[in-house]
């Protein structure tokens, strides 16, 4: 290679290293309003602000789910598995919306820090399988929780 | 090597080789394509959660590969046209962009028609939405700008800094859904682990995968044989082409 392309080929990678380090600062300043919601234990480390809309997220606990039998009101609680956050609902939830799915709420944290929502998305993972797998996947897990046994992450 | 990389600089030269590659590009492309449309739309199992729905996954994955890679493809030869300044890595810059728009815009069509089914939501402003449609944004941008100037090498020389400046986005959509909380979920294939969807699912993907890149191979041949030939239009290789091709096709006409 001669020496001009050379020495034009350095300034542009400098450049590019130089932009993506501006480029990931930014970034990083700005993660809190990157990130689309707080999470479980944000909330109740009290980083999310009270009385302002903002999106909560994280996944439906098991069994919380109690609906109000006369209206469409529901509540839940999210939790990420270290805290969890109580929300209050009322409208039609997404197909996608279960005990064990992730969802994604906007809505605003009142002062005995319920999540009162507005929306709610459902999120979903990133695993696919056939409907028989996942059968017998949930056959296998019941039948080695009754032996008492561990069973090994899909 | 060098040679080959020398070569390519000619445009008369790749005009002819680009010509010998595209029929095999679009039959290898529609054939691997179509089985993996076919066999991932009827045949492919349901998923135990989305059902039928999470289909669309068939068109919507191999746009938003290739709307990356395409851009990613543009940026190297960004960097070509400013230290090498070979004419024909700014012809497929400005060939390939509009093909990257399309792209990127298929890929966010498919995502909000996705959305609604299962998120509930056709669009969201979390990071992996919003930074592809930032790359939208800059293929049009390097379109744009390509018009923008009358001379040709001022033009080259701006839509290749645009070009490689707009690369910083794509590791940003890439680690997106790894970096910040995202509504969109996590990449289902990793460089190094085994992808979290079964064989009956992910072998026809890989097959539309692949096919679009294929055919992508043999649109971008074809739009740079134009833009070629029409940059080109005054030497005399084009002039004797067109009028070779002219006689030719006056021949098949007559018969």
């Amino acid at each position: 290679m001669n020496p001009a392309r050379k020495r034009k080929l350095t300034i542009i990678l400098f450049l590019l290293a130089g932009l993506a380090v501006a480029v990931g600062l930014t970034t990083y300043a700005f993660r809190q309003n990157i990130n689309l919601f707080y999470d479980p234990t944000q909330i109740a480390e009290g980083e999310a602000p009270v009385d302002v809309r903002i999106r909560a997220g994280g996944m439906v606990e098991d069994g919380s789910v109690v609906r109000d039998p006369d209206s469409l009101k529901v509540e839940f609680r999210v939790t990420d598995f270290t805290s969890a956050v109580t929300v209050r609902y009322e409208g039609i939830l997404p197909d996608l919306f279960a005990e064990g799915q992730g969802v994604v709420t906007t809505g605003q944290l009142n002062s005995d820090r319920v999540f009162v929502a507005e929306q709610v998305l459902a999120k979903h993972d990133e695993k696919y399988m056939p409907p028989e797998v996942s059968d017998a996947l949930e056959k296998s897990k019941a039948r080695a929780a009754e032996e008492g046994r561990e069973m090994p992450e899909y | 090597m060098w040679q080959f990389f020398h070569k390519l600089g000619s445009p008369k030269w790749f005009y002819g080789i680009a010509g010998r590659f595209m029929p095999w590009l679009l039959g290898a492309g529609l054939l691997l394509s179509l089985c993996g449309i076919v066999w991932g739309l009827l045949f492919a199992p349901q998923d135990y959660l989305q059902g039928n729905s999470y289909r669309i996954i068939f068109i919507h994955v191999p746009t938003a590969f290739l709307a990356q890679s395409v851009y990613m493809m543009i940026a190297v030869a960004g960097v070509i046209t400013l230290v090498w300044k070979m004419k024909v890595a700014d012809v497929f810059v400005r060939s390939v962009a509009p093909v990257g728009v399309v792209l990127t815009l298929l890929a966010l069509f498919t995502g909000a028609v996705w959305g609604k089914p299962t998120w509930g939501a056709y669009w969201v402003w979390d990071a992996r939405l919003t930074s592809m449609l930032i790359l939208l944004f800059l293929y049009l941008g390097i379109i744009g700008l390509g018009y923008a100037y009358s001379d040709e090498k001022t033009a080259a020389r701006s839509v290749a800094v645009l070009a490689i400046v707009g690369v910083v986005n794509i590791p940003i959509i890439k680690y997106s859904v790894d970096w910040w909380n995202t509504l969109h979920q996590p990449a289902t294939f990793r460089i190094t682990e085994k992808p979290t969807m079964p064989a009956e699912m992910w072998v026809p993907l890989l097959l539309v995968v692949l096919g679009t890149y294929l055919l992508f191979g043999w649109i971008a041949f074809y739009r740079m044989q134009t833009e070629i030939l029409r940059r080109e239009r005054r030497t005399r290789w084009v002039r004797e082409l067109v009028q070779t091709g002219g006689q030719s096709q006056l021949k098949t006409g007559g018969a």
